[in-house]
C-alpha cells in the first residue's frame, strides 16, 4: 500500500436484498485527486459515496482509508476526517451561522472567523444572520459545502452538488471545488453530468449499474477511452 | 379573611400543579426522548400504553390511587391520602403521558435524513441527542404546555385524592365545584377567572422564553 491513498477499494459490494447495486473490484483514489464518478441516474453513485462514509455497511469487500481498514462503527475521527455534501443537504432549523458552526462545535472547537471566512468563500457572507428556510436552492448547496469545508477534511465527497442548479451557481460551485482541489484538497465526486466532470476531474470513472467499466487519468477517460459504453456515454448516445 | 384563603387556595394550586408539573416533565420528557428515537422490543404497546394515557379519565386515576393510598391499601402506611402529596402523584400520573407522548412525537417528527447527515459529521451519541432534542424543541414545549394544561384544569382526582379539605387540600378546581354547588356563583366565576389568569401567564411565559431561546 503506497501512502500516497486516501481511499484504497477492494472488491466492493453492496446488495439491498438480491440486487447488487455497487459492484467494484479495485480502485485507488490518490491524495490530491479530484476524483470524479459519471452515471447514469440509478447506476449507484449516491450508494457508492455512502459506502465511502461508511454511512452503510457493504455487503462484501473492503475500503481502506489511509491504510485503515473501515468497520462498524466508524472510528469518529475517521468520521470527521471525511466531509460529505449530500444529494439533498438537510439542515438545522437555525441561522445560517449555526450550521456552520456546528461540525466546529461538535469537535468542541467553534470558531466565528473560521464562520465568516468560509461562507464568505462560498458568497453567501451577507446571509450570516438568516434563517436557512429563507435561502435558495443555490445558496443552499453553498451553505452545504460551506459546512463541510469549515472542518478542514482531509477529502470531500459530493454527490451531484450541483443538480438542479442555474448556471451561475453551477459555475460558482465549480469553481469554488476547484480552488479548494487545487490548494490540495482530495475531492470525490459523483454526477451525471458528463460536462461538469470533464471540467473538474483529475481521474474519472464511469459507473454502469453499480460497475466501474473503466477508470483512468481525466485525459484517458474523455479523450481516448477504451470501452465502448464510455464512449457512448460521453457523447450522449446513451440510452437511459 | 376570603383573601387570605383565597391566597391559600392558589398558593396550594401551584404548589401541586407544579410539583406534578415537574415531576411528569422531568420522567416524561426523556422517556418520550427515548421512544422517540430509539428502537427497542415492545415500543408499539409502550407507545399505545402511552397514547391511551394520555386520555386517561381524570377520575379513574383519582380512584385507583385512592385505592392504592387509602389504609387497606398497598401504600397505605406512607399516610398521603388526603393530603396534597397525594394530589401531586394522581395529577403527575395523569400528566406523565401527556409529556412523553408530545415529546416522542415531537422527536420522531425530526427528519431521519438531517440525522444521518449530522452523524456523518461525527458526533457523538450524546451531540446527536442534544442536537435532535433542541430541533424539537417547539413540540416539547407544547408537551409542556399539555401536560400544564391538563394539570391544572383538572378537578376529578384531586378531589377525590385531596378531598377538598379547606386548608390543607382545597385548590382552585375543587373550590369552584364547592362554592357552585352552594350556589356562590360569583365566588366561583372569579376563582374560574384566576384559574384563566394563571394558565394565560404560563403560556405566555412559555412563548415568551420559547422565543428567546428560538433566537
Ligand atoms: N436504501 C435502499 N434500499 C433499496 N434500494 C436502494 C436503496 N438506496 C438506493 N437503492 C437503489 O439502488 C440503486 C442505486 O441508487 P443510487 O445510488 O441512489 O443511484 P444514483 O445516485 O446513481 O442515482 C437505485 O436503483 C436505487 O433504487
Ligand atoms: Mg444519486
Amino acid at each position: 500500500m503506497t501512502p500516497n491513498n486516501i481511499f484504497k477499494i477492494e472488491n466492493l459490494e453492496k446488495k439491498y436484498g438480491e440486487r447488487k447495486v455497487v459492484d467494484i473490484k479495485n480502485i485507488y483514489v490518490n491524495n490530491g485527486d479530484f476524483f470524479v464518478i459519471v452515471g447514469p441516474s440509478g447506476a449507484g453513485k449516491s450508494t457508492f459515496l455512502r459506502l465511502l462514509k461508511y454511512l452503510e455497511e457493504p455487503t462484501n469487500g473492503d475500503i481502506y482509508f489511509e491504510g485503515k481498514k473501515l468497520s462498524n462503527p466508524l472510528d469518529v475521527n475517521i468520521q470527521r476526517s471525511i466531509s460529505m455534501v449530500f444529494q439533498r443537504p438537510e439542515f438545522l432549523k437555525r441561522s445560517v451561522f449555526e450550521n456552520v458552526e456546528f461540525p466546529l462545535w461538535i469537535r468542541g472547537k467553534k470558531d466565528n472567523e473560521k464562520v465568516e471566512k468560509v461562507l464568505g468563500q462560498v458568497d453567501i457572507g451577507n446571509l450570516i444572520r438568516e434563517k436557512t428556510s429563507s435561502l435558495s436552492g443555490g445558496e443552499l448547496q453553498r451553505l452545504a459545502l460551506a459546512r463541510a469545508m469549515v472542518v478542514d477534511p482531509k477529502v470531500l465527497l459530493l454527490d451531484e452538488p450541483t443538480a438542479n442548479l442555474d448556471p451561475y451557481n453551477v459555475e460558482l460551485i465549480e469553481k469554488i471545488v476547484l480552488n479548494l482541489n487545487k490548494a490540495g484538497k482530495t475531492i470525490v465526486m459523483v454526477t451525471h453530468n458528463v460536462f461538469q466532470a470533464k471540467r473538474l476531474a483529475s481521474s474519472a470513472g464511469l459507473l454502469l449499474n453499480g460497475k466501474l467499466v473503466e477508470v483512468g487519468s481525466a485525459d484517458t477517460f474523455f479523450n481516448t477511452p477504451k470501452d465502448a459504453r464510455v464512449k457512448d456515454f460521453l457523447e450522449g448516445r446513451m440510452v437511459y | 379573611m376570603v383573601n387570605n384563603e383565597l391566597l391559600e387556595i392558589i398558593f396550594l394550586t401551584l404548589r401541586v400543579s407544579g410539583s406534578a408539573l415537574a415531576i411528569a416533565c422531568v420522567l416524561g420528557i426523556p422517556f418520550g426522548l427515548i421512544l422517540g428515537s430509539e428502537e427497542f422490543r415492545g415500543k408499539k404497546i409502550i407507545q399505545l400504553l402511552i397514547s391511551t394515557g394520555m386520555g386517561l379519565p381524570p377520575v379513574v386515576v383519582g380512584l385507583v390511587v385512592y385505592l392504592l393510598l387509602s389504609n387497606q391499601g398497598p401504600l397505605g402506611t406512607i399516610n398521603w391520602l388526603f393530603s396534597p402529596s397525594g394530589m401531586i402523584l394522581s395529577q403527575s400520573i395523569l400528566a406523565f403521558p401527556l409529556a412523553a407522548g408530545f415529546t416522542s412525537s415531537a422527536i420522531a417528527a425530526v427528519s431521519p435524513k438531517l440525522i444521518i447527515q449530522i452523524r456523518s459529521m461525527g458526533t457523538t451519541s450524546w451531540q446527536e441527542k442534544i442536537t435532535i432534542f433542541s430541533q424539537a424543541r417547539n413540540g416539547i414545549i407544547a408537551a409542556v404546555l399539555a401536560a400544564f394544561g391538563r394539570i391544572i384544569s383538572e378537578v376529578g382526582a384531586v378531589m377525590l385524592v385531596g378531598g377538598n379539605i379547606e386548608g390543607h387540600t382545597r385548590v382552585l378546581s375543587t373550590a369552584i365545584v364547592l362554592e357552585t354547588r352552594q350556589g356562590k356563583f360569583a365566588f366561583a366565576l372569579s376563582l374560574g377567572f384566576v384559574l384563566l389568569g394563571i394558565a394565560l401567564l404560563a403560556n405566555s411565559l412559555t412563548y415568551y422564553f420559547g422565543g428567546q431561546w428560538e433566537k
